[in-house]
């Protein structure tokens, strides 16, 4: 069986600034894949190439089956079936917490009000903030925000999710909550490939590891492997994992 | 200065018909509305399409729309009203130009102009609010938007106008109030409005001073109240927690 997510050599240009250089991986269904490295190697980036939010110049991605890369894909329709998760949330803050996790159901998957409803606070439950299905996006925490951004991208009933920092613009004491709901996730089998700085997090649930550098994979191995042998590692990742994991 | 003001003069004949000057003012006022009014519409629909075209990716899309605002807004609105009312028709095929000069009444010819003139004119104006209300969201909202598999438009008109709208109610509401001010330049294409019949009374009746201090008065007075009905507005539509809205 051939994986949910395929990278094939993918390289990316902003003009003569090369930011992605032949990066090739995959997750395979079920899998959880965390991708770290220092701030501008390439990691917001690479995760956006997936859903074809960055474009790619070079190279191939494949997502359960369909080229990312091909002219003739439907991307809204690719898009759809994969779930993201972005750093600042991203919620509609015009629209109300139900409207947020009920607009992209009906306006893009054509379901019914009563059936978006009804899956959207089915959702908003299991984050634990049913009680707050009334209000708007400003009016609540960081934390809970972001645990309506991913009950909104788990209404779409996506095959995969992509998080993209999803706690580095919360207050510390909100990071648990959100990665909680992360983990849940992880263990009942969503395919997952989280950009994050949490050791903890990819030591808990992730499956595979990858460290990026000036925009190329330095680093793509199993989780016991990534941690377990630091010596092993590249002179890169240690001095990066030395910094990150040193308290 | 030694000026006998004679309020009554608005309560006077006019020598023509039953009418007296007051009526001439009502009617005036009812034109520079009339005129305002459906330039508005014109410049509120054209503006948002432009608006949006400039912050396309289509790069001839934005370049259109860019040279149309370098355009209209370059030229000042009288020129623009002259060539709208004496130039333009007589570049239309012989049909429209009859029915333009000889079956249309002069002051429906002239209402015309000076409607499409303000509208065109003030389109250019509301256009680069309508894009600067665009780009002052955060990316990530565009982002997000397409990531839940919406098409382009559906990010419009679900996501970003709603919330670029609400941003730029206030330089709104000034276009609003100009359009109303600008609308006397009709008095020069023989449209009588507001400041056309102001002219007329103060050469009919000799009180110079009497009327323009109410031609003063009501435009103050209307603009004033056009300022309340879009604060109103702007309440109305306050979401709790976005912009300075209370939680």
């Amino acid at each position: 069986m051939s994986a949910m997510i395929t990278l094939k050599n993918v390289s990316k240009w902003y003009g003569d600034f090369q930011v992605l250089t032949d990066c090739s991986t995959a997750v395979e269904k079920g899998e959880v894949v965390v991708v770290c490295g220092p701030s501008g190697s390439g990691k917001s980036t690479l995760i956006k190439t997936v859903n074809a939010l960055e474009p790619f110049q070079k190279g191939e991605i494949i997502v359960d089956g369909m080229s990312v890369g091909d002219p003739k894909t439907d991307l809204p329709k690719l898009r759809a079936r994969i779930g993201m998760v972005f750093q600042n949330f991203e919620l509609f803050p015009h629209l109300s917490i139900t409207e947020n996790l009920t607009i992209a159901q009906e306006r893009v998957l054509g379901r019914s009000k009563d059936e978006a409803r009804q899956k959207g606070l089915h959702y908003l439950d299991r984050v634990g903030l049913k009680a707050h299905a009334a209000k708007f996006p400003g009016q609540l925490s960081g934390g809970q925000q972001q645990r309506v951004a991913i009950a909104r991208a788990l209404s779409m009933d996506p095959i995969a999710m992509l998080f993209d920092e999803p706690t580095s613009a919360l207050d510390p004491e909100m990071v648990n909550e959100v990665l909680d709901v992360m983990v849940e996730l992880a263990h009942e089998g969503m395919t997952m490939m989280c950009v994050t700085h949490e050791m903890g997090f990819a030591r808990k649930v992730a499956n595979r590891v990858i460290f990026m550098d000036k925009g190329a994979i330095v680093e793509d191995c199993a989780k016991e492997e990534f941690f377990g042998d630091i010596k092993a590692r590249s002179e890169r990742a240690q001095h990066f994992l030395s910094k990150i994991l040193q308290h | 200065m030694n000026y006998n003001w004679d309020w009554n003069v608005f309560f006077k004949s006019t020598g023509i018909g039953k009418e007296i000057y007051l009526d001439w003012f009502i009617s005036g006022l009812g034109w520079t509305i009339a005129v305002a009014l459906a330039g508005w519409i014109i410049a509120l629909a054209l503006g948002s399409v432009l608006g949006v075209m400039r912050t396309l990716p289509n790069k001839w899309a934005a370049r259109i729309a860019t040279t149309y605002v370098e355009l209209f807004r370059n030229v000042p609105l009288l020129v623009q009203l002259f060539i709208w009312y004496f130039l333009v028709p007589d570049l239309l095929p012989e049909r429209a130009q009859i029915w333009f000069k000889q079956d249309l009444s002069p002051a429906t010819s002239a209402y015309l102009s000076v409607v499409v003139c303000l509208g065109l004119f003030t389109a250019a104006r509301v256009c680069e609010q309508v894009r600067t209300g665009i780009q002052a969201l955060p990316k990530g909202q565009n982002y997000a938007a397409m990531a839940m598999g919406f098409q382009q438009a559906q990010v419009y008109r679900y996501v970003l106008l709603p919330q670029a709208f609400r941003i730029i109610i206030p330089p709104l509401t000034s276009e609003f109030l100009n359009i109303f001010k600008n609308s006397s330049v009709a008095s020069l294409i023989g449209l009588m409005e507001l400041l056309a019949q102001t002219k007329q009374t103060a050469e009919f009746s000799a009180n110079l001073f009497e009327a323009f201090t109410l031609a003063t008065v009501i435009y103050f007075v209307l603009n004033m109240s056009l300022m309340k009905f879009m604060g109103w507005v702007e309440t109305r539509l306050r979401v709790p927690g976005m912009m300075g809205g209370a939680k």
